[in-house]
């Protein structure tokens, strides 16, 4: 019997988050494909304030928001950490962890807007990228040293969901020639072999937050055309 | 040799005043920096660089921010009168009601508590997460059981710094009819010995949003 489930979406970043930190550990799992504008009962009962995916239920116990889950999924499975021992390191981990969740939000507000707030929300990615790569990168490989950790996981969005989202946009956001060691690291991170495994397929997803991007553009009453 | 544990904070922010709690609630000694945030001093941009705020801490030459960070930090440093439980499940919930007091319900709360457009709104999703913190309360004395815990501390506005808000401006968010049991955990924390030593002046805390509310109600 399966005790580890995990209610997901194959597009999600935080739903891969959590599937990286279980492949990563070797951890076994029943994935439950969530069908987003049509969320299960299940969902509804396990994230009531939230209402998101993913959900990891382990036993009988749901836990939700992926980077709590990680924390999660590290206390339970000691085997190949993704957190550092000290304390220390771990703060500093936690800290750049609540960076990816504060910031990224700018990227996403990006995509679905237009004109001077698009604008605006470009700066504040450019802002966040030069922040990150500055103080958190620095001159590592990965975030978490020599093997990815939870910071990395936490940045992963930035190694697909972002080009897909410049692609669509026509904005360059992280550009080699810019952003050199933050640029390395999305490829060195989608070397890593649980990640490349586990990486949605480009194409679909281009093609998905295509739809999204019109959706959302076409919703907008400020848009003018 | 000489441990060297010092905070940067505000007399008025419920941030630093979380790190406080902590640290007094487990004994530790430390060094109070009280920070001009017109003026910030160069060892808080030192020790903060990415976000110039406070609460900065800093122990041993190691520089921390983010207050909840710095809770992390510090029950893991000091492993006395835990604020976080032992098991795994637990830990995932106290991390999942901290998150959601400082994601969703301070920053509504505090928009809720001055003149803004659509002001039944705000105030609607602000009594909804009131709602939600009360119905997670159930019977317990504090958000941590029978003990103050990391969610108690990081709820540390609502207790403190709400009502003080209501007083200064007349606004009622928080009462004792529609919340009985949120009224009664914040009146516990309040008046809880070690806590009730590290939160601001009650006169100047109300004061301080009295001059607030005048300045918002009159600038539009």
């Amino acid at each position: 019997m399966v005790d580890v489930k995990l209610h997901g979406a194959w597009a999600s970043p935080f739903s891969c988050r959590v599937v990286w930190a279980l492949k990563l550990k070797g951890i076994p799992y029943e994935n439950i494909e969530e069908d987003l504008p049509n969320k299960s009962k299940l969902i509804l009962q396990y994230n009531p304030i939230h209402k998101k995916i993913p959900v990891l239920v382990h036993g009988r116990k749901p836990i939700c928001e992926s980077t709590i889950i990680i924390e999660y999924i590290d206390e339970t499975w000691p085997q190949n950490p993704l957190l550092p021992s000290d304390p220390y390191q771990r703060a500093l981990a936690r800290f750049w962890v609540k960076f990816a969740e504060d910031k990224g939000f700018a990227v996403w507000t990006l995509f679905r807007s237009s004109g001077e707030e698009q604008e605006k929300a470009k700066n504040e990615s450019l802002e966040s990228l030069r922040t990150i790569e500055e103080h958190g990168l620095g001159n590592k490989k990965f975030f978490g040293g020599e093997e990815i950790g939870i910071v990395d996981i936490a940045f992963g969005w930035m190694s697909l969901w972002l080009g897909i989202i410049e692609e669509i946009v026509g904005v360059k956001l992280l550009e080699a020639h810019l952003f050199p060691r933050l640029y390395a690291w999305t490829k060195n991170f989608k070397e890593v072999p649980v990640i490349k495994q586990n990486l949605p397929d480009c194409h679909e997803l281009l093609l998905l937050f295509k739809g999204v991007r019109e959706q959302a553009l076409g919703s907008s009453s400020s848009s003018s055309s | 040799m000489a441990e060297e544990v010092k905070l940067f904070g505000v007399w008025g922010s419920p941030f630093s005043r979380r790190v406080e709690i902590a640290l007094k609630l487990k004994g530790v000694d430390y060094e109070y920096v009280e920070e001009d945030l017109s003026n910030k001093s160069p060892l808080l941009l030192k020790y903060n660089p990415v976000h110039k705020k406070v609460p900065a801490f800093v122990h041993n030459g190691k520089a921390i921010a983010e207050s909840q960070v710095i809770l992390e930090y510090i029950d893991e440093t000091w492993k006395n009168s835990p604020i976080l439980p032992k098991d795994p499940y637990g830990r995932a919930q106290a991390r999942f009601w901290a998150s959601f007091i400082d994601e969703k319900c301070l920053p509504a709360l505090w928009k809720a508590s001055w003149p803004c457009e659509d002001h039944e709104k705000v105030k609607d999703e602000a009594r909804e997460h009131l709602k939600t913190l009360e119905n997670e309360l159930k019977d317990k004395k504090f958000f941590g059981g029978e003990t103050v815990g990391l969610v108690d501390i990081v709820a540390n506005f609502i207790a403190y710094w709400l009502p003080r808000i209501q007083k200064a401006t007349g606004a009622e968010l928080l009462t004792e009819e529609k919340y009985p049991k949120l009224y009664q955990w914040g009146h516990e924390f309040e008046n809880h010995g070690v806590v009730k030593e590290k939160l601001p002046p009650s006169d100047k805390l109300i004061a301080f949003f009295k001059d607030r509310f005048e300045s918002v109600s009159t600038s539009k």
